[in-house]
């Protein structure tokens, strides 16, 4: 079956990758037939199986798929819908990384669903194992205003160049690298193993800030800046230099010590630069640079569309805004400045009051893809926040595809309120978590319904995982939360500060674990003394930097503290 | 033979189907109350020869031997809370898992 992509504005497969794709999911089918007929071990099987995207977590396998850069079509959310009826339970899960994973796939029909994602021009390699995973980029990429160049070109070229890299294909450690080319990051760059930052010289010439050793896990780090510019031609072979040296040093006798963070942190930055110059220095540059004109060829494929010349000002949807004032909220609270006059960017939740973070029905899948058809170009976006983006809304259609979505139970307005949680799977389904997530997340979504109060409180993020690896990204949240075992039960320590922009920080701990039942007692009694505290318009993050740590600390004392948790089951992960 | 603490059953997923399974003593099912406790070392070490003997039968992976309580008719419930996860299914989605069909 040849499913028409139509992708409008970004990378379309050549007949290269298409070949490429179909080859991998043959080998794969190929490799499943010898496993289930013995010729294979679970030994042998379970490195090829991952390198396919397929885990085997708590009740069942579970299939990653990458979303490059969080880029889909209309086309693609269709077979997303279609994979999760047919070969799943009728739901997917968007991830902090962009992708989507299926809970529920039989190993006998996964080289089927990889096919069926081939037609689409879609796959599931690397993302998992210890390579280069899925680039992952400002879900605004292209469209937002404070934007100077659009990362994807630069995230699609990585991922030509990392996609079976024979020299990278078995790192120490996964290696993930996130690209923004924005004022304000929105890619968490100076949390991945490698953070690009595109930017312009005094010169005006573009090239990338890039940092290194950042990450989550069980040793949360702020990536440092290993080169302050970089020219743009030059992308590839720093890149070949930075991997090589890690690939050279990064510690494989220890898989809690195996990233990259860690060898920033043990070589030292000043050594770890020199040493990345010295290895930049020795190589055959042009002869691993990307051809320009293979570069122009992908940039290409990025050109902005063809936008309709609109004034600024929408009188149809200022109009609607009067007379619907929970269509003024969701306008308010869910767009975001877009480049072009006249249009918008939308935030579609998967964050419904109660729900679960991050996941969407094959009846949603259907609506967002149908709405991008009529009003976004064809084109949505995975954002590492677990939301949906429609990247090319016109505010004049504003209002009509606010009705389509409130009618999918799409039209959540908490874009970035403190019930737009972050959470991993955890616990409900992940083999590696000590203690479940999504029930904490709904029970604070439930404690904070109030729309009103939302706003209230204004941007405020919890980010919530289930385990030491951090998938949830706690470390970086104004509130964390982490989920551990103490004693045989589900214990959860409460982060503060955390911060994945620029002026990134990892939050401190506020004291002993509590109990499951207890947190959304806590997280209200930590956002009262925000709101005791903050100045006229100050979010969260600030007004704890600014009143420090221990002003927080007496948000616990009318829970019943225990002693802080250590988890016996922890496992290496995370960003 | 030594008794131990506490009684254990063999528990692994279906290679197949991925679908979380237990052995009863001359096979696999899907249900945990239908699975053999061992209370001794020597039927802990019986358990243990089956996962190897299925392991390289190709019928199952991740194999795990794990603490049960008896229930006043005999039967098994895992301990600890991942286990009992594992016999439902997810706590937030009632209809899934194994909980779907009781």
């Amino acid at each position: 079956m040849n499913v028409p992509v139509k992708p409008q504005h970004f990378y379309s497969y050549d007949e290269f990758d298409a070949a490429f794709v179909r080859s991998r999911v043959a080998e794969f089918r190929e490799q499943v037939q010898r496993r289930l007929s013995g010729a294979l071990t679970e030994e042998e099987f379970r490195p090829l199986r991952l390198m396919n995207g397929l885990y085997l977590q708590l009740h069942a396998y579970m299939l990653r798929i990458a979303v490059p850069y969080g880029t889909l079509s209309s086309t693609q959310m269709r077979q997303f819908a279609h994979i999760a009826e047919k070969w799943d339970k009728g739901y997917g899960h968007f991830t902090t990384r962009q992708n989507i994973q299926f809970n529920w796939p039989k190993l006998v029909d996964v080289p089927d669903i990889l096919d069926a994602l081939a037609d689409v021009n879609m796959h599931a390699i690397q993302t998992s194992g210890n390579c280069i995973r899925n680039v992952t980029a400002d879900h605004f990429s292209g469209v937002a205003a404070d934007e100077i160049a659009d990362p994807r070109p630069t995230a699609e070229l990585l991922r030509q160049w990392s996609s079976n890299h024979p020299e990278f294909s078995f790192l120490p450690r996964k290696f993930k690298v996130a690209v923004s080319g924005a004022v304000h990051d929105r890619a968490a760059t100076r949390v991945h193993d490698v953070g690009l930052r595109i930017v312009q010289n005094e010169g005006g010439e573009i090239g990338y800030e890039v940092l290194a050793g950042g990450g989550l896990g069980r040793t949360p780090m702020v990536g440092h800046i290993v080169r302050e510019f970089l020219p743009k031609a030059e992308l590839l072979p720093y890149m070949e230099a930075l991997m090589r040296v890690y690939n050279s040093h990064g510690r494989r006798d220890n898989k809690f010590k195996a990233r990259i963070k860690i060898l920033v942190h043990e070589t030292g930055l000043d050594e770890i630069r020199e040493q990345i110059e010295a290895e930049f220095e020795s190589l055959d540059k042009a002869a691993i640079a990307a051809d320009p004109a293979e570069i122009a060829r992908i940039e290409a494929q990025f050109v902005p569309p063809a936008y309709e010349a609109l004034p600024d000002v929408s009188d149809v949807m200022k109009k609607a805004k009067a007379a619907n004032s929970e269509f003024a909220r969701f306008v308010d609270i869910n767009t975001a400045p877009h480049k072009q006059a006249g249009y918008t960017i939308v935030t579609v939740s998967l964050k419904p009051i109660g729900g679960v973070p991050g996941d969407a029905t094959a009846a949603q899948m259907r609506v967002l893809a149908e709405v991008s058809d009529k009003y976004s170009l064809s084109e949505l976006r995975v954002s590492h926040e677990q939301n949906i983006v429609l990247p090319y809304v016109k505010k004049d259609d504003l209002f009509a595809l606010w009705q389509e979505l409130k009618a999918a139970d799409l039209a959540t307005a908490n874009a970035s309120l403190i019930t737009d949680i972050i959470s991993c799977p955890g616990l409900d389904y992940c083999s590696l978590a000590t203690a479940r997530s999504i029930p904490i997340a709904q029970a604070i979504s439930e404690r904070f319904a109030d729309p009103d109060r939302q706003r209230l409180i204004g941007k405020l993020g919890i980010k919530i995982s289930g385990c030491i690896n951090a998938c949830g990204h706690h470390h970086v949240a104004g509130i964390g939360i982490l989920g551990l075992e103490k004693s045989g039960e589900e214990s959860y320590q409460i982060t503060l500060g955390g911060d994945p922009t620029l002026s990134a920080s990892i939050g401190e701990r506020l004291g002993p674990g509590l109990r499951a039942e207890e947190v959304p007692d806590a997280i209200e009694r930590i956002v009262g003394v925000y709101l005791a505290h903050r100045d006229l318009d100050e979010d969260f993050i600030h007004t704890y930097r600014r009143i420090g740590h221990d002003a927080f600390k007496s948000a616990l004392v009318t829970g019943t503290p225990r002693a802080p948790a250590a988890s016996p089951l922890d496992q290496g992960g995370g960003i | 033979m030594a008794r131990i603490k506490h009684p254990k059953i063999l528990t692994a997923s279906d290679l197949k189907q991925g679908d979380v399974i237990f052995f009863t003593g001359t096979g696999w099912s899907r249900h945990h109350l239908d699975a053999k406790p061992a209370q001794t070392d020597g039927e802990i070490a019986a358990l243990e020869a089956q996962a190897k003997a299925d392991v390289a039968a190709n019928r199952i992976l991740d194999v795990q031997i794990i603490d049960v309580a008896l229930r006043e008719d005999g039967r098994p419930e895992p301990i600890h809370y991942r286990e009992k996860m594992r016999t439902l299914g997810p706590s937030v989605r009632r209809d899934l898992g194994k909980q779907a069909a009781s």
